[in-house]
């Protein structure tokens, strides 16, 4: 174990630059080689809108778009992720416009404790950023990336499918 | 018809637009400067003597501030006054694998990991007590030596009203069964955290993913030692509960030594793991019950013999063991009763509270058991459930006060909307239709410790820019308690929702509140911020009557109704003497749209200019409103146990297909009559169904917590698996309110007591699809599999 340890405050010297963009601001840091995505935003920028719910790739709670794709944080190496884009629940909405899934979130009552929020805006995003209408298989599957224990799933695909219509009808 | 403006209707969560972009701030978001970062060392023993720990090495690591052990804390603390067996930190001996044994504060997380490695504890493990039958074997060694037992008995409840006895002889059918239960666990999103912030005159401010700030508060000050003035408990945003963040805990403890020990801001969070450790889940249950059944007098008698595994500490376990039994008191008759219930400490990590607790798994058992009677009876089990519920304002034979009863026109309408009739036995083989009630407490109505202070007290001010703020110490655990506590105030001063803001669970700024949990917010704070927001109307009227020179309104005095079983013996009550329970308070004028209006002469003046002619005498505004329960229940001893002012019922009526070849079931559609009283905002009552079904069906059909030799082998969300967005049916709400003239303005709760009846609805359609009937949870397929063969081969 000791070697480990030694290890560990040994390699905590050997810092490395990176850079990335977030929410559209690119960001230079040094960071440690083994950080998270998930840590590098929470603990590096300050931006805890990405939750923390087992840091395992269990809960589906830290999800951020990793150049347009839903990834877990948790799991991704900050340092391998240079010159990438990320999109965290901070930069979904454009000014105070928020996003039409956000905005059925809130009137649906999808949101309770709020937790699993943020992940699940953020895969919704991806999933009616690539369909115009996705079915109901599709949509429970994009929410079961995401574990909510509050509201047992069915406001939740109501905000997403109230969403889909929404956006059908804007897309002719 | 809604009479109201603003309750009663749909509204989202007033802090919904921060959660939806990131901007709520949980406990572990928030960021104390200079701050150091904790680390727990937990037992891998189950059971184990602590001969020593050497801290040396971790102390001389540079960077770490301070290292804990056992030594360092002179109090064990509990969250109920009658058990506070719990340390902080491991002295002498380990109780569970996880328990916390060593704890650092270092300048980095890596660094506090790196320390507890560097820790050594010599341990000698003990045989460990692994199950409740074992912890009833005599022993000297208990794991709680300071009872003084000869085994691992914690605590044992008895009690019997009427004559179980004479009751059976009068039944037509008894039916008595084994019935047995694993643990299931809250496994709600964000891990418990805590920060702590300390200053230069040594006070603490502990930030905490706790349901009961005001306990955690009481108990930091007993463990560290320090005057209770000098301690602060905030709950910031809470990523959900469930009862599993409702007691105080060690790693709060010792977040706050730590901070005192170093004078440094400490910042500690939990693994998903140690959640698991944590735990304070649901008790392992065996049971035995008998229940004596007549097809013209309903339940003749009913008993239980209930031994539940309370793992190693005590947490709510008490109340737990009675639990079990009251609970069984409703939502029908039951004229002859006995139980007994058993709680026996194991070296397993802790049950307590979970959502529906103590009430769930006898709720399971005597719902089949009612199944079984009304089937073998030849009755259909929808009606003859509706037959027999409580009828409005009677006494159940403990002497629970039974008030407002909208169940049984719920449960007829659910019974049509789901199409019963014409389904219920006539469905093809592997389809079938059940359903089960429940009831569950509205608060409790007597409080952990005893005083004479109110349940619940709401501070409300108007400011002079006309911004309302109710300051309440009730917890919103993401149930949405903020927002229903600023409906009511809008409500009764007539502004817009936006206009009231709401400070809640700062044990600094906030009045005493016991805190989130026996679903007792709504009512209580509830009926303390509605009967604040009344005093403060009237101050308003007041000043509009002098800027109008009107005459002030002249209130009607509260008078007792007339047939004294409302309030009947109440204590002598501040807001009861002034204004009554649930008082009208119809003044003869109209707030709406910033203006306040004298309905008779239709004069006018604007909400601002009363406010300010109202605050030109004190110069400032605010008025308090409390809640404190009527004078209820028994003498007997338990008699306090499960009393609350009201009781709210559910039904459900579910729809599964059993799968013949793998005896998977799957949960096509439920049907929920729940009786809240009045829906204060339909919106969240129907989270909390749905929430409440989520919760049960995982208990139903796949949820339990493993353990080989003593520890959980299943401590992750993909090990401990609880329902998908796949597996969640459509859920029909049918109405079924009713009017509680003691809940604001009529509500009851709509938070746990639909979870109960969800899990025996799904084994009695069970019973409905493939003809078998099943005694143990969960219902997993191999279990329904092997009882088709079973019945099968018979
Ligand atoms: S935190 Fe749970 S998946 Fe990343
Ligand atoms: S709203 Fe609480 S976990 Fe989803």
């Amino acid at each position: 174990m000791d070697s480990e340890i030694k290890r560990t405050l040994r390699d905590g010297g050997a810092v490395r630059l990176l850079s990335l963009e977030v929410n559209g601001q690119r960001q230079q840091r040094a960071v440690m080689p083994d950080i998270t995505l998930l840590d590098f935003l929470r603990e590096e920028l300050g931006l805890t809108g990405s939750k923390r719910g087992c840091d395992l790739g269990e809960c589906g709670c830290c999800a951020v778009l990793v150049d347009g794709r839903p990834m877990l944080a948790c799991l991704l190496p900050a340092a391998d992720l240079e010159h990438s884009a990320i999109t965290t629940i901070e930069g979904i909405a454009e000014g105070t416009t928020l996003h039409p899934l956000q905005q059925a979130m809130i009137d649906e009552g999808a949101v309770q404790c709020g937790y699993c929020t943020p992940a699940m805006v953020i895969n919704g995003v991806h999933l009616f950023a690539g369909e115009l209408r996705p079915d109901a298989e599709a949509i429970r599957t994009c929410i079961s990336a995401t574990s909510c224990r509050c509201t047992g799933y069915n406001r939740i695909v109501q905000a997403f499918e109230r969403t889909a219509e929404r956006l059908a009808e804007d897309r002719p | 018809m809604n009479a109201y403006r603003i309750v009663g209707t749909p509204q989202p969560q007033i802090d919904a637009r921060d959660k939806v972009t990131g901007r709520a701030r949980y406990t572990d978001d928030i960021r104390l400067p200079n701050c150091l970062h904790a680390a727990i060392l937990r037992s891998p023993h189950a059971s184990a003597r602590i001969r020593a720990i050497d801290t040396a090495r971790a102390a001389a690591l540079p960077g770490v501030k301070a290292v804990l052990t056992g030594t360092d804390f002179e109090r064990t603390f509990g969250v109920l006054p009658i058990s506070k067996d719990e340390p902080a930190l491991a002295r002498e001996r380990v109780r569970y694998v996880g328990e916390p044994v060593a704890a650092v504060a270092a300048e980095t997380a890596a660094l506090a990991a790196a320390a507890l490695a560097l820790i050594t504890v010599d341990y000698a493990p003990t045989p460990p007590v692994l199950d409740a039958r074992q912890a009833l074997k005599p022993t000297d060694d208990p794991l709680h030596p300071e009872l003084q037992r000869d085994n691992n008995l914690h605590k044992q409840v008895e009690q019997r009203f009427g004559d179980p006895e004479a009751g059976f002889a009068q039944a037509s059918i008894v039916i008595e069964k084994r019935f047995t239960f694993p643990s299931v666990t809250h496994a709600f999103s964000e891990p418990h955290a805590v920060q702590v912030e300390i200053d230069g005159r040594g006070n603490l401010t502990v930030y905490s993913a706790t349901q009961v700030p005001h306990y955690v508060h009481l108990a930091l000050a007993e463990v560290l030692g320090i005057d209770e003035h000098r301690v602060r408990v905030i709950k910031p945003h809470l990523g959900g509960g469930f009862g599993g963040k409702s007691d105080p805990f060690p790693h709060e403890m010792i977040a706050a030594k730590l901070a005192l020990v170093t004078g440094r801001n400490v910042r500690l969070r939990f693994s998903r793991e140690d959640v698991f450790f944590s735990h304070h889940g649901r008790h392992p249950t065996q049971l035995t019950m008998k229940l004596g059944f007549h097809p013209a007098h309903g339940i003749t008698a009913l008993t239980g013999d209930f031994l539940i595994d309370g793992g190693a500490y005590g947490s709510f376990g008490v109340v737990t063991t009675y639990y079990n039994g009251v609970l069984l008191q409703g939502p029908y008759p039951v004229p002859n009763f006995a139980f007994r219930c058993r709680r026996m400490y194991t070296n397993k990590p802790m049950c307590g509270a979970m959502r529906g607790h103590g009430g769930v798994n006898p709720r399971f058992a005597s719902e089949v058991l009612m199944d079984m009677a009304m089937v073998q009876s030849g009755l259909d089990p929808c009606q003859a459930r509706i037959d027999l519920i409580h009828r409005e304002n009677t006494l159940t034979i403990n002497e629970f006060r039974i008030t407002s009863v909208g169940l049984r026109r719920g449960l007829e309408e659910a019974m049509r909307r789901s199409g019963w009739r014409e389904k219920y036995g006539k469905l093809p083989y592997g389809k079938g239709i059940g359903v089960a009630c429940g009831f569950f407490i509205s608060g409790s109505a007597l409080p952990i410790h005893r005083n004479q202070q109110p349940a619940s007290t709401v501070r409300l001010t108007v400011e002079f820019d006309g911004a309302v703020t109710v300051y309440s110490g009730a917890a919103d655990i993401g149930q949405g308690s903020d927002t229903v506590l600023a409906m009511m105030a809008a409500e009764v001063l007539g502004v817009e929702l936006g206009q009231v803001k709401v400070v809640a669970a700062d044990t600094r700024l906030t009045p005493v509140d016991l805190g989130s949990y026996s679903s007792r917010v709504t009512f209580m704070a509830g009926n303390a911020a509605r009967n604040a927001a009344i005093r403060m109307r009237r101050l308003l009227v007041a000043a509009a009557c002098r800027l109008l020179a009107l005459p002030e309104p002249v209130y009607p005095s509260p008078t007792a109704p007339a047939d004294g079983f409302h309030q009947g013996g109440r204590a002598p009550d501040f807001d009861a003497e002034f204004l009554g329970a649930n008082p009208d308070y119809r003044d003869g004028f109209a707030f709406a749209d910033g203006r306040i209006r004298h309905l008779d002469s239709g004069k006018e003046t604007g909400f601002l200019a009363a406010v300010h002619a109202a605050i030109e005498g004190p110069g400032i505004l605010q008025t308090v409103g409390n809640y404190r329960p009527p004078k209820l229940g028994g003498s007997f001893k338990g008699a306090g146990a499960g009393l609350s002012p009201t009781y709210s019922f559910t039904a459900f009526i579910v729809e599964v297909s059993v799968d013949p070849d793998t005896g998977f079931v799957k949960v096509d559609k439920a049907t929920c009559a729940h009786d809240c009283g009045f829906a204060l905002n339909p919106l969240a009552v129907r989270g909390q169904i749905e929430g409440c079904f989520h919760m049960g069906m995982g208990q139903a059909l796949m949820e339990e917590v493993l353990h080989f030799d003593g520890a959980v082998q299943n401590a992750g969300l993909l090990e401990y698996k609880i329902p998908s967005p796949f597996e969640q049916p459509e859920i029909d709400i049918v109405p079924s309110s009713s009017d509680e003239s003691e809940g604001p303005f009529g509500a009851k709760e709509a938070g746990e007591g639909p979870l109960a009846p969800v899990i025996p609805a799904i084994a009695n359609a069970i019973f409905d699809a493939v003809g078998v009937r099943l005694f143990e949870l969960p219902l997993r397929p191999d279990r329904v599999l092997a009882a088709m063969r079973r019945a099968a081969s018979r």
